[in-house]
């Protein structure tokens, strides 16, 4: 009797496998167990043993070529004397890989196709417990119940924002050579400026005051000192602006958008406070104008403000750098040997390594964290 | 408690004391009260006009019944044996079942008998003859299991406007005993799950509903649930409540007495087939007796005939499928 050897299915996204090496030619003998090809796919390269001894007749497919899973790629006709296990030989496992020897599971009784299809259940996955190990109905109603979360999806197209989002996610990544520094400021001053400031803001002007138009304020004066962070790349050249145009990422119902504070370095915390609340809230209310999205030079993102303690920006491509703000909070830290609490934050600064080297992008974030410890630009003028 | 033919005596008293019109004849009906005493006391209580004993001769009885249905009464004829319906066939086929189509005259009548084996009564007082008359439409066939529907079909039988076989299990005659309800009516058409299931159905009628039953009793120790259906009347069929028992199990054993070939259930096996295909996970299988007439001997006629022993086995392996 002759047997036929698949390709298994070794995990659940492999869909194909190229064969790497046949170790047996037609008309030699193979004993059951004995590796007969090598197999490669995009996760793992992989031995088929042969599910029973014999003389491999045929090999269905050639070194390199790529067939899917599930496929037929070798005969053996096994030793005259062998029988079938009884019942008839189901799946075995053989070096931890499911390979099944031949019988009718391939065909499968109407009621087993229509639950399979009905709730997405791949067959080959299914173990046979029938005559023969076909798969019976309640086989298939067993896998339904086992089925990992991750195999019952839901398919829903994305939103417009959504692709763009990507796209323009996957293009920064793709175009620049992208990596992130890390600082610790110390936020001391910059607590005080906002209280001092917080009420007469609120009262005189209905804004509600954080952190950011001082890290913005700090971010134009470093801008300025370092002009090729405020800069793009068009292909060989780096194109400096002579405006800071400071775009603030802001998380929306459906997504993200980047309102852009246009020409920071004419204004002060009370203007940048103003025109940062202004953008928030049309971005919220989706009263954004193409102009406000334009033009931006540099971009700043705030993931503390959800918590996090720091993040990896992607840069907003084409700028070569993007400054990610993590959450303030008090910590214990060593100031002349003393240990102080201290309201503290770790600012990321991911930057275009083909801009900018290690030492001007540490520079930057230097001038940043200076200014907001030491000369903090003040809220009231 | 009364037992299978009581309940059919019964059915028959009461049909025939609540409507003049019905009346019975057949051989030795009257003053023997039949072979089996189905009808004994009938004719002391509804008189000889009522109760008419007649010659040996089927073809006359079936004949005098449609004459006389025609003429606006509603016999009750019984074949002394279901056998010798055969001597009557052209009767009922030709005339009796195509009369409403043909020209518009119902022909309420009924032909009741002794039907089945397991009584060591050989080839010609044995048989199952359903099969003859399935493929003729136009004919009622009811084939009760219990005592209870045995008295609730016959009932309906007598009131319906046209043809009915009734076929009587002459092996149930006294072997089962129930409680009848006094005003026990089973309409016509209807099947009944007699023990509920969700690995197997098996489909059946008549005294085979019993031997299903027992099957499925051993099955249950060893945890396997067979849904039992039992048919009832075979036409009109209750094709719903096949097709659901099969959608709710997906696997179906058809057991019938009458011989395999040609026996109903290939056509209950094609009616699966072609309207409950994707809900099957095995193979329809049916349990019958043996493509031969039905021997004389016990040993042979034990062999000849379904039993618990063959459904087990035959579930057993459709159940491993």
């Amino acid at each position: 009797m002759s047997i036929k050897v698949i390709i298994p299915q070794i995990g659940q996204s492999i869909a194909e496998a190229t064969i790497v090496k046949w170790f047996k030619k037609p008309g030699e003998p193979i004993e059951k167990g004995e590796s007969l090809v090598e197999i490669g796919t995009d996760k793992i390269n992989t031995e088929i043993p042969a599910p029973e001894s014999g003389v491999v007749q045929t090999l269905l497919a050639q070194e390199g070529e790529t067939v899917p899973v599930q496929s037929e790629i070798a005969i053996i006709e096994c030793d005259a004397d062998f029988t079938p296990a009884s019942p008839a030989p189901g799946p075995v496992e053989v070096g931890g890989l499911e390979v099944r020897a031949p019988s009718r599971e391939q065909r499968h009784s109407p009621v087993v196709r229509r639950l399979a299809e009905e709730h997405n259940v791949d067959l080959a996955k299914v173990r046979g417990t029938g005559e023969g190990g076909r798969i019976t109905r309640d086989d298939v109603l067993g896998a339904i119940d086992t089925i990992p979360a991750a195999l019952k999806t839901n398919v829903a197209p994305m939103s417009r924002m959504r692709k763009l989002i990507a796209e323009h996610m996957v293009r920064s990544k793709r175009a620049t050579a992208e990596l992130t520094t890390f600082f610790e400021v110390d936020m001391t001053e910059t607590v005080e400026q906002l209280e001092k400031a917080k009420e007469i803001y609120q009262k005189d002007h209905a804004l509600k005051l954080t952190y950011l138009p001082f890290v913005i304020a700090a971010v134009s004066k470093a801008l300025n000192a370092f002009p090729v962070v405020n800069s793009s790349i068009d292909g060989e050249n780096i194109v400096y602006k002579n405006q800071c145009n400071i775009g603030i990422a802001i998380a929306v119902e459906e997504g993200l958008m980047v309102p852009v504070i246009k020409n920071v370095g004419e204004k002060n915390v009370l203007a940048i406070s103003r025109a940062a609340s202004d953008l928030a809230e049309r971005a919220r209310t989706n009263r954004l104008t193409a102009d406000d999205l334009g033009d931006g030079t540099f971009t700043i993102t705030n993931p503390g403000a959800f918590g996090a303690l720091a993040g990896t920006p992607i840069i907003n491509y084409p700028q070569v750098a993007i400054l990610g703000l993590g959450s303030v909070e008090k910590r214990a830290v060593v100031i002349q040997d003393a240990i102080c609490i201290r309201p503290m934050a770790y600012f990321s600064l991911t930057y275009d390594h083909r801009a900018m080297d290690g030492a001007t992008a540490d520079a930057f974030m230097v001038h940043i964290k200076k200014t907001l410890e030491t000369t903090c630009p003040p809220a009231l003028e | 408690m009364i037992t299978y033919l009581e309940a059919i005596r019964q059915a028959l008293f009461e049909e025939m004391e609540a409507d003049p019109r019905v009346f019975l004849l057949g051989e030795d009906v009257g003053s023997y009260g039949g072979a089996f005493k189905v009808t004994a006391g009938l004719q002391e209580k509804f008189g000889e006009e009522r109760v008419i004993d007649t010659p040996i001769s089927e073809s006359a009885i079936v004949g005098a019944a449609i004459g006389a249905a025609l003429a606006g009464l509603r016999p009750v004829a019984e074949m002394q044996f279901i056998d010798f319906i055969s001597c009557c066939f052209n009767m009922i086929t030709n005339y009796a079942a195509k009369a409403h189509y043909c020209w518009g005259a119902a022909i309420p009548i009924v032909i009741r008998g002794p039907y089945g084996g397991g009584v060591h009564a050989g080839p010609f007082h044995s048989q199952c003859v359903e099969s003859y008359f399935l493929n003729t439409p136009g004919l009622k066939i009811v084939a009760p299991a219990t005592a209870t529907d045995a008295k609730g079909l016959l009932k309906a039988a007598v009131r319906d406007p046209n043809p009915v076989l009734y076929l009587e299990h002459k092996y149930l005659y006294r072997r089962i005993k129930e409680d009848v309800p006094a005003d026990a009516f089973v309409p016509l058409g209807k099947a009944a799950i007699r023990r509920e299931g969700k690995h197997l159905s098996l489909i059946t009628y008549s005294a085979m509903m019993h031997t299903a039953l027992e099957a499925a009793d051993q099955l249950s120790k060893r945890g396997v649930e067979v849904e039992v259906l039992d048919l009832r009347t075979l036409s009109p069929l209750d094709e719903e409540a096949v097709l659901q028992t099969v959608r709710k199990t997906s696997k179906v054993l058809l057991l019938h007495e009458a011989a395999r070939f040609g026996g109903f259930g290939g056509e209950l096996a094609a009616i699966i087939a072609e309207k409950a295909f994707d809900y099957l996970d095995g193979p329809i299988v049916r349990v019958a007796a043996l493509d031969t007439p039905v021997p004389f001997g016990s040993p042979l006629e034990e062999t000849y005939l379904p039993d618990a022993a063959k459904v087990v086995a035959a579930a057993t392996r459709l159940l491993e499928y």
